[in-house]
């Protein structure tokens, strides 16, 4: 016999649907509140609605673009070319924050008490620094100051540091550097196939054959032997002087420089301490076991305080990562053409389609977030420890 | 075979380990590897410090209220010290700041008391703090009511600006958060809870400047013609969006880690939903993220600085502002290590409370 | 069940040498004068009131706490700071822990066949023969598929076992290693460890179980405040101990 149903404004399932109910209509009709004022103040501004815009002159011309653009390019150009920057120092930043970082977080747990204290000093002192502050500061109290490519600072003969930027050599593949880059290839090709071969002579015989330095051996000498083979082709563009500024070699302008700098210096203060985490996570028990079983050092970071190490520790990278590419965002304040400073920021301006570019703005982020998410999902998921 | 030994008196250790020599040979010096790495540092001490301090004390101009009392050889302090009162105050009436003072001493006071470990009331004190400090502040800085003349918020700027920023973003943010947190968690209500996290995964997706953008552009444009928007309150309402979002995923962490018998006992009790919330496992679960909580306001106080993009004068923007005082130019460098210093002191000293504030609820949850 | 045999000694040198051994944490000064000779086979108990250094001392064999004076020999072969002779003395000497210490992300068998892979470079098949063998010899073949986190305290302090035989040590160190447990799981691994003895393995047990020191050690040794106050065989040391301090000792065991 089924118990006796509460009458229906007691009933916990009733409750839940009627509030339900209630909250989805008031943010329906919030929703068509918001919508309709929204759409009666753009026409009343005499802004139209709709993507048609990005097909428009944008008429203006950017400082920094890895895809070829003009005054005469579309707004739609308009925001590849600020999504690729975003990339570009997105990328770049994460590469040397990961870097710096893992470095600090490691001398933040050296033996050495000069080395740890100075490492702490740079963790205590970037992490509690806005990074806004760190920005302005590289750019308007460094970079601006520099001088001019007249007196530029120069390293030898090809690399110059001046207000207009950091210039560079450039090497130009001439013809023939396919080859070398085939031999790239095959060199990848080649130490796949050892350290197959080194593995399972292991299993067989127990032997171990070292490598990982013949990998890095194959990997370099391959492609560089073939290179000199074909008869270096390869052309070292060096920037020269050339009236008010440098041509040749690449430019890297203080807007990128400045932005760069802040970024990662301020993002590994962050990953330095997300790797100490993750190493001092492994109780010491876990190497005290290693070494008593005759495990050298080195092998007992390999196999057993890495891997663990590493489960703790790229959650919480993946989500600096993620942090660095939102706060490359701010490369508004000093003029760095990234996406939100040309498409949400010039072009917003030029347009006043406000509704259409920041939607776009802000779905390339959630689009990358979302990204960087499931990785972690998935990541988690498939290094979880087994527990009962 | 026996033996048996009296009992040997302590001994001091062998002289190469300890005392000074021996910290430095076991600290410093104890490898080639750390030897090398020993000189390298200090090298790099050498190169840093000493022209930094010469250019910072030593050779710095202190005394002064004009431009031409600066040497420029060193750092020029005197343009610190003659913006001091704009680094503060912004462009606040000279005659009315006293009710800027009145408004920080007032949340002073009312805060002191939370820090005292054995104070009873700290929720009572809390709860009015969050509820009617505002509303106290907001009358006093702004005016126009009890004989108080009206100062527009576009006067409003430096530090004082940033506190109140950073103050009603967290204020506002935290019971906020704690509705949202309750309602991601309410897995009987699916449309409340994808709600919920429809709306704080995509405030967290995307950068705080966007927010900011879209509050200060775009709010406008939702609104009926005619309702003019306060340009700071636009600025507050991004902020508190953007706050409430990370705020409802750190209170959501407490809730979980509130163990489960918690909420079965409050259950058996005969307490509803809201009672056990308020009664039994929000407070439990706040204590958990205290220093959670802490840490998301240092990164909001940080993230005040992104105000000045979209043109209000928090603190950095009145020293951008100062930087490009006609009568003062040049002197980029010393106005941002001095924001460099006022914003490292306040989080630097919030963090360390945090930190403090953890080791001593660790060792308080022995369950 | 055994009785506690003579242990075959090698007249010139022993398993286990200690001479004059001192240890200091900072200015603490932790072992004192330490003298101890362990014979091939022999199975020594130590005990001891917490804080009295027995755990640091043994420890110092395989070279987990480095001594500041005196000599520690192994096998023949000097502890130093040479790296290489840290290395092969650990090799010989296989040390199970209080908290077991497996590896929790590596199954039973790869936790067994870790070391003899990379440190004896050991075929794979041949290692993964022997550590089942020794998986059956602690009573848990079937587990060999399992991660740590899936046993309980008992199974895993038994694959830390069979985890150090694995590398065929001549001496096996115990670190308090029933203290970790429940109660209702020490009997299983008192049982690997008197049928450990049984083969003649020379033992070195830091434990406070003192009806295992009674069945199977050669000898038992006293310690309090870092000195070794007074050694014996079981049925001397249990029924007439010489010392004040042992005495005293014994009867807050042995009594509760």
């Amino acid at each position: 016999m089924t118990p006796a149903k509460p009458p229906f404004w007691n009933d916990p399932k009733v409750r839940a649907i009627v509030f339900q109910v209630l909250v989805s209509a008031g943010v329906i009709a919030a929703g068509i509140y918001l919508v309709r004022n929204l759409l009666h103040n753009l026409d009343a501004r005499g802004i139209s609605t709709g993507f048609d815009f990005l097909k428009n002159r944008a008429g203006f011309a950017v400082n920094l673009t890895l895809i070829p653009y003009d005054e005469s390019s579309s707004y739609g150009r308009t925001f590849v070319v600020g999504l690729l920057n975003t990339l570009l120092v997105s990328g770049l930043g994460i590469v040397c924050a990961t870097i710096l970082g893992f470095v600090v977080g490691i001398a933040r747990l050296s033996r050495n008490w000069l080395v740890s204290t100075l490492a702490a000093a740079y963790v205590e002192t970037f992490r509690n620094l806005p990074l806004l502050v760190q920005i302005l500061f590289w750019y308007f109290a460094v970079f601006l100051n520099l001088p001019p490519p007249s007196e530029a600072i120069h390293l030898g003969d090809s690399v110059f540091l001046t207000l207009r930027g950091l210039f560079l050599p450039w090497p130009e593949p001439k013809e023939g550097f396919a080859w070398t880059l085939v031999a790239f290839a095959v060199a990848i090709v080649a130490v796949i196939f050892l350290v197959r071969w080194a593995r399972r002579r292991q299993a067989l015989t127990g032997q171990i054959f070292p490598s990982f330095v013949t990998s890095l051996a194959i990997l370099v000498l391959l492609p560089l032997a073939v290179f000199f083979a074909t008869g270096r082709p390869l052309e070292l563009s060096k920037p020269e002087l050339e009236g008010f500024n440098f041509t040749g070699g690449v430019a890297v302008i203080p807007e990128l420089a400045a932005l760069l700098l802040a970024l990662s210096i301020y993002t590994a203060a962050f990953i330095a301490e997300v790797v100490r985490a993750g190493i001092l996570s492994v109780s010491h028990g876990q190497t005290e076991a290693a070494g008593a079983l005759g495990l050298s050092r080195a092998r007992t970071l390999r196999l057993v305080v890495i891997p663990q190490a590493m489960r703790v520790t790229i959650p919480p990278l993946t989500s600096q990562y993620l942090n660095l590419t939102k706060n490359s965002s701010l490369a508004t304040a000093i003029g760095y053409p990234d996406l939100v400073s040309l498409f949400a920021g010039t072009t917003l301006n030029q347009t006043g389609q406000a509704v259409e570019v920041m939607s776009m703005t802000m779905a390339v982020y959630l689009v990358i977030s979302l990204v960087i998410s499931l990785f972690m999902n998935w990541f988690n998921a498939r290094v979880a420890l087994v527990e009962r | 075979m026996a033996s048996a030994a009296p009992v040997t008196p302590d001994l001091p250790p062998p002289a190469a380990t300890t005392g000074a020599i021996g910290w430095l040979r076991r600290n410093l010096f104890d490898s080639p590897l750390n030897s090398a790495l020993t000189l390298l540092a200090i090298y790099l001490l050498y190169l840093l410090v000493p022209p930094f301090a010469r250019w910072a004390f030593i050779d710095a101009d202190w005394s002064g209220s004009r431009t031409q009392d600066c040497s420029r050889v060193g750092a020029c302090w005197v343009f610190i010290h003659a913006h001091l009162n704009q680094f503060f105050y912004g462009f606040y009436p000279a005659a009315q700041q006293w009710r800027v003072n009145a408004a920080l001493g007032l949340l002073v006071a009312l805060m002191a008391p939370l820090f005292v470990k054995r104070f009873p009331g700290k929720p009572w004190l809390a709860l009015a703090i969050i509820v009617g400090y505002p509303v106290i502040a907001f009358f006093l800085l702004l005016g126009g009511r009890f004989g108080l003349p009206y100062v527009e918020t576009s006067n409003w700027g430096g530090l004082s600006l940033t506190l109140v920023i950073a103050v009603v973003g967290m204020v506002a943010a935290l019971p906020l958060g704690i509705l949202l947190a309750l309602g991601r968690r309410a897995t009987h209500m699916p449309v409340l809870k994808a709600l919920c996290v429809v709306f704080i995964e995509i405030v967290r997706g995307v950068p705080l400047i966007t927010v900011l953008f879209m509050s200060s552009v775009m709010l406008p444009f939702f609104l009926p013609e005619g309702l003019n928007f306060d340009k700071l309150l636009r600025a507050l309402i991004g902020v508190v969006l953007f706050a409430s979002a990370y705020m409802a995923e750190v209170v959501r962490g407490g809730l979980q880690g509130v163990p489960k018998g918690q909420y079965e006992a409050a259950a058996a009790l005969g307490l509803g939903f809201w009672k056990s919330t308020l009664l039994v496992t929000l407070p439990q679960a706040l204590k958990i993220v205290i220093p959670g909580i802490v840490n998301t306001f240092i990164g909001l106080f940080k993230d005040t600085s992104l105000v000045l993009i979209i043109g209000l004068f928090d603190l950095l923007g009145t020293i951008q502002a100062a930087n490009s005082d006609a009568n003062w130019l040049g002197y980029s460098t010393e106005g941002y290590v001095f924001a460099a210093c006022v914003y490292w002191v306040f989080c630097f000293s919030m963090s360390r409370y945090s930190q403090r504030l953890e080791k001593r609820l660790q060792t308080g949850h022995k369950h | 069940m055994t009785n506690a045999q003579p242990a075959a000694t090698t007249p010139t040198e022993p398993m286990v040498g200690l001479a004059g051994v001192h240890k200091w944490y900072e200015s603490f000064h932790v072992l004192k004068d330490i003298n101890l000779a362990v014979a091939k086979g022999e199975r020594i108990v130590i005990c001891g009131p917490s804080g009295s250094g027995k755990s640091t001392m043994i420890r110092c064999i395989n070279r987990l706490e480095a001594h500041q004076q005196g000599r520690i020999v192994v096998d023949g072969v000097e502890l130093t700071d040479d790296l290489k002779n840290i290395e092969r003395i650990r090799c010989e000497v296989g040390m199970v822990f209080q908290h077991f210490n497996l590896f929790p992300h590596l199954t039973v068998l790869e936790n067994c066949v870790l070391a003899p892979i990379w440190v004896r470079k050991t075929p794979r098949k041949e290692a993964e023969e022997s550590a089942m063998k020794y998986l059956e010899r602690v009573r848990i073949p079937d587990q060999a598929k399992k991660y740590p986190g899936q046993l309980s305290g008992g199974q895993q302090q038994r694959v830390a076992i069979a985890r150090s035989l694995c590398m065929r040590p001549k001496v096996m160190l115990f670190d308090e290693p029933t203290s970790a447990l429940d109660p209702e799981m020490i009997k299983e691994v008192l049982d690997v460890m008197v049928g450990l003895a049984d083969t003649g393995m020379t033992m070195l047990c830091v434990t406070h179980e003192m009806g295992f020191a009674k069945t199977v050690a050669n000898r038992v040794i006293f310690m309090d405040k870092g000195q070794i106050v007074e050694e014996n065989e079981p049925e001397a040391f249990f029924n007439h101990p010489q010392h004040q301090r042992t005495k005293l000792f014994l009867s807050q065991i042995l009594n509760h």
